[in-house]
């Protein structure tokens, strides 16, 4: 590789690109096989029921109906955490939530399995729904998983690090305050969609909408009792995922089976309305949050409880209950800390990992809850932040490693853009400012299930032709991790990114690469890139050298050609290879990411531990009309600390999406429920997400820390940017008329009520 | 409901692209069934099937419509254009290659109906304001980019704004 970079670092075009453009691109619902059935899926109309009997009599008789699949026939438990396995494909004795798969049909098209789902006859014996999560811990509820040792609790964590309680007591500032997050959707426009063939050498094929095709191809052998050499799991381009499609889901088994029982590809596509009874969306958070500072804005003291309504199953669940309270220890160095976070099952349907993981909602509550202190001491909310700045090479109240840490860049980069300084306080009645900070993984140490094996894994071959042939198991949900091995590997080798096709995702042809989740993209599969092309480029340049009669380290190459400075050896990437391939034979190099040790030393202390972490921070600012209680947002700066931008541009389209999702929490989104579970409107009308005209103006700001770990000093930016603007806003609505937003979504209803309490209050 | 019971399909000629296809559907097919899954367009996508987010959004005698909500047969005699037949003689349309320059193309699934939606509103108005742009776009819902991208493509696409840095090499979106 170059002195100079001559491909990392530039806004090049994604690989993909102008097929998404054109329409080339295909996604799974795109592809049809010969003699395709369609499957749809029979769903629960109770909350909590037993399931007695379903009887397929009359769907059977109906015109066009070839195969039917109940619970029963695929009974192994799955799920995505190896502890926590407690779905079935469909109902096995019993419904969870008004949504849940009961039983399938496959037809020869959509319409006639969708008509046979009407004459399914299931008797069901309804059992008391648990809705609220309140509910579903008094002692004697209705167990909704049986048997259980813990109730309906999925999982309870409880850490302490220091004396909190004598922090909280002699602190100079303290609030203590309660806050509620409501539980929100990805709503990928794109809904899941599973193609499956089982072909005549008892060979599994499935393509399915995911964003981690290696666990699939691992619970689709454990659920179908056939050897993981037999199955093969393609991830075509998938439209949109957000951690919605992070889990094993229903579809992928009922189409494999089914496809396995009739000899022929099966194809199920959720409707708009199964995209929210299947969902994994954000969790609901009930927090109350106790946060003291010394007279010099320290933070001395935070303490949380923290209620998580679940849902129906365990899906990522363990972890959430852990991430509401691990990732919350940066960017700030805390005195002391102590968190209580309780995951408890309900009958809705299951919450999983959202964008930004179970730490969206306590960063939400601590922000706002750090505002509220510093005000107290007449501090400046961007001075108390940079005051507690926790540094760089240094270990979090509980235990992680923080390597690189760009977050006073970042603070200042808002600062600056957005005025504070000049403006704060002087933008006139129902205006203001307001800012927060955080901090997120860049992946997990350690993989979902105990091994040690790599976690990304890469494989290059090179072409005499020059063409380069990466093989890579990333799975690109529209942030570029098709493009990224080809941009990390034509660095390395001194190609033309666009003379490599990347491979993608497909457990047959790529190696192990364990999913687009934690933020972990970036991370791990660009370090497996960067040592596959230095083992690549230490052949060529050897091979290239010896022709030229020059040392090996004075090769040179970029954007396909090599040379040696100053002189005239010059050949193409093509040449070299060709030199190469004479030299050493067949040339081909893979590379791997490997997971370190890190993280504290207690039971819990590897979740939340990663191996870089990235820093954002927001201002927002905004314009409230005291009459209506409607607020806007006028503009939003977004720093974010990437470690280095291996494309600005991909990096701020992760900033800027991030903002918008984060801003759609605070603003508009919300999964609401009728008492009896049922959801009130899962449309795209009913549960609105924003247009091009609602959406405010981002200005994403890269911040570039150069991790020492990273690849070329490259950290995560898809999840990050998402957590400040919730608070953000909460803050810049206090700035501007004095109420503290503590409830998601801030509905003008919400905002005009405690805009009457403070007028009363005043009076 | 048992279902209907299912009249005959029915012969239409659809002017899609520029060729002319007959087709066969049933009357209560979609124009959106009938381009995926009897033409085999599969570039205009179905997100909601309820004319909620606009990625089916096609070109109906040049003017944005929800093909997930049209009957196939009230096309019949009008000129369709889909995604797949926005470039022409080799090169992509000119929203097209923005998108793909600035970065508005995450993953791609809302932006057939968005750049249709794009490319109709230039044709009629070829220098629109930020606002007429965000009114255009304001049937397709992108859940990635948080919009910006997107609209400042259509401003580079047309011609009111210079991208940041130009991915220098060849593409089909550079004249010949």
């Amino acid at each position: 590789m170059s002195a100079t970079y001559g491909v990392l670092g530039r806004r090049l075009r994604k690989l993909d690109g102008l097929k998404k453009a054109t329409g080339e691109a295909l996604y799974a619902d795109d592809l049809h096989l010969p003699r395709m059935l369609h499957c749809k899926l029979l769903r629960s109309p109770h909350a909590h029921a037993r399931v007695r009997k379903v009887d397929f009599t009359r769907a059977l008789a109906h015109p066009g109906v070839v195969a039917v699949l109940e619970g029963k026939e695929i009974p192994t438990r799955y799920g995505i955490i190896p502890w926590t396995q407690d779905e079935t494909a469909l109902a096995v004795g019993k419904v969870r939530f008004i949504g849940d798969a009961v039983a399938a049909v496959a037809a020869v098209d959509e319409l006639a399995a969708e008509e046979a789902l009407s004459l399914v006859d299931v008797d069901y014996e309804p059992l008391p729904a648990l809705v609220e999560p309140e509910d579903a811990l008094k002692p004697g509820a209705c167990l909704i998983h049986e048997p259980s040792k813990h109730g309906n609790v999925s999982k309870h964590v409880d850490l302490a690090f220091g004396d909190v309680d004598a922090a909280l007591r002699n602190s100079a500032a303290a609030v203590d305050q309660e806050f509620f997050y409501a539980g929100s959707a990805h709503a990928p426009i794109e809904p899941h969609c599973a193609l499956a063939n089982y072909d005549a050498d008892g060979n599994l094929t499935l393509w399915s909408s995911t964003q981690i095709a290696h666990y699939v191809h691992r619970e689709l052998s454990r659920v179908l009792e056939i050897p993981e050499t037999r199955i093969r799991v393609v991830q075509p381009f998938v439209g949109g995922a957000f951690g919605g499609k992070s889990d094993p889901f229903a579809l992928e088994f009922v189409v494999a089976k089914l496809a396995m029982k009739t000899g022929r590809p099966v194809k199920c596509l959720y409707t708009r309305e199964e995209e929210f009874w299947a969902h994994r969306g954000r969790h609901p958070m009930k927090m109350r949050f106790q946060v003291g500072l010394a007279q010099d804005g320290r933070i001395e003291a935070v303490q949380s409880k923290i209620l998580i309504d679940g849902g129906a199953y365990s899906s990522f669940g363990l972890v959430t209950a852990y991430y509401a309270g691990q990732l919350l220890t940066g960017p700030y160095q805390f005195g002391t800390y102590h968190f209580d976070s309780t995951r408890v099952f309900t009958n809705k349907p299951p919450c999983g990992p959202k964008r930004g993981h179970g730490s969206v909602q306590p960063r939400f509550a601590f922000e706002v809850a750090l505002d509220m202190a510093a005000e107290k001491l007449k501090l400046d909310p961007i001075d108390v932040r940079r005051r507690n700045f926790i540094g760089e090479q240094v270990r979090t109240v509980n235990g992680q490693l923080i390597t690189s840490n760009g977050f006073l860049q970042c603070l200042d980069a808002v600062e600056k853009a957005s005025g504070w300084k000049a403006r704060r306080g002087k933008l006139g009645p129902g205006r203001g400012l307001g800012v927060a900070g955080s901090m997120y993984i860049s992946g997990t140490a350690y993989p979902i299930y105990p091994n040690e094996m790599p976690q990304s894994g890469i494989q290059v071959k090179l072409d005499r032709s020059g063409r380069v042939t990466i093989f890579s198991g990333g799975s690109d949900i529209g942030q570029g991790t098709n493009s990224l091995p080809a941009y990390l590997i034509a660095e390395e080798i001194g190609c033309d990114p666009r003379d490599c096709t990347v491979v993608v995702s497909d457990t047959d042809l790529t190696p192990v690469d364990l999913g687009s989740y934690s933020s972990r993209g970036t991370f791990m599969i660009g370090i497996a890139c960067v040592e596959a092309g230095q083992r690549l480029w230490a052949q060529l340049s050897q091979a290239v050298a010896e022709h030229w009669g020059v040392a090996p380290a004075q090769v040179d190459g970029q954007l396909g050609t090599l040379f040696v400075e100053g002189t005239d050896h010059r050949m193409s990437f093509k040449e070299a290879v060709c030199v190469a391939e004479a030299k050493f034979g067949t040339l081909g190099a893979t590379g791997s990411y490997r997971t370190q040790k890190l993280g504290g030393d207690y039971r819990g202390g590897t979740i939340g531990a990663s191996p870089a972490y990235s820093f954002t921070a927001h201002v927002a600012e905004v314009r409230v009309d005291t009459e209506t209680g409607v607020w806007t947002v006028e503009r939003v700066w977004a720093a974010h600390d990437c470690g280095r931008a291996l494309n600005p541009t991909l990096v701020e389209g992760q900033i800027e999406g991030s903002v918008y999702m984060g801003w759609a929490e605070a603003a508009m989104e919300e999964m609401t429920y009728y008492p009896t579970g049922l959801h009130r409107g899962p449309s795209l009308l009913d549960y609105r997400i924003p247009t091009s005209v609602d959406t405010p103006e981002l200005s994403a700001l890269i911040v570039e820390s150069h991790d020492p770990n990273g690849p070329h000093g490259a950290k995560e930016a898809g999840e990050g940017p998402l957590h400040p603007v919730i608070p953000a806003i909460s803050n810049a609505i206090h700035d501007a008329v004095g109420v503290r937003l503590t409830t998601l979504p801030f509905h003008p209803g919400r905002v005009l009520e405690l805009l009457r309490q403070k007028e009363k209050g005043a009076c | 409901m048992e279902g209907l019971p299912r009249p005959a399909k029915r012969l239409l000629e659809l002017r899609v692209n520029g060729d002319r296809r007959e087709v066969a559907v049933e009357p209560r097919s979609t124009l959106l069934e009938a381009l995926r899954y009897v033409l085999g367009l599969t570039g205009s996508k179905q997100g909601c099937d309820k004319g909620d987010c606009g990625a089916c959004t096609v070109l109906v005698d040049g003017r944005p419509h929800l093909a997930c909500i049209s009957l196939a047969l009230e096309a019949a005699g009008h000129d369709i254009t889909t995604i797949e037949g926005l470039a022409r003689g080799g090169h992509v349309h000119p929203v097209q290659d923005a998108f793909d320059l600035c970065g508005a193309l995450q993953c791609g699934f809302c932006q057939p109906g968005t750049m249709l939606s794009a490319a109709a509103l230039l044709e009629e108005n070829p220098r629109p304001s930020r606002e007429e742009i965000k009114q255009a776009l304001s049937g397709n819902l992108c859940r990635c980019t948080g919009y910006t991208k997107i609209l400042e493509a259509v401003e580079v696409a047309s011609g009111q704004r210079q991208v940041a840095e130009k991915d220098p090499r060849p593409t089909t979106g550079d004249p010949p």
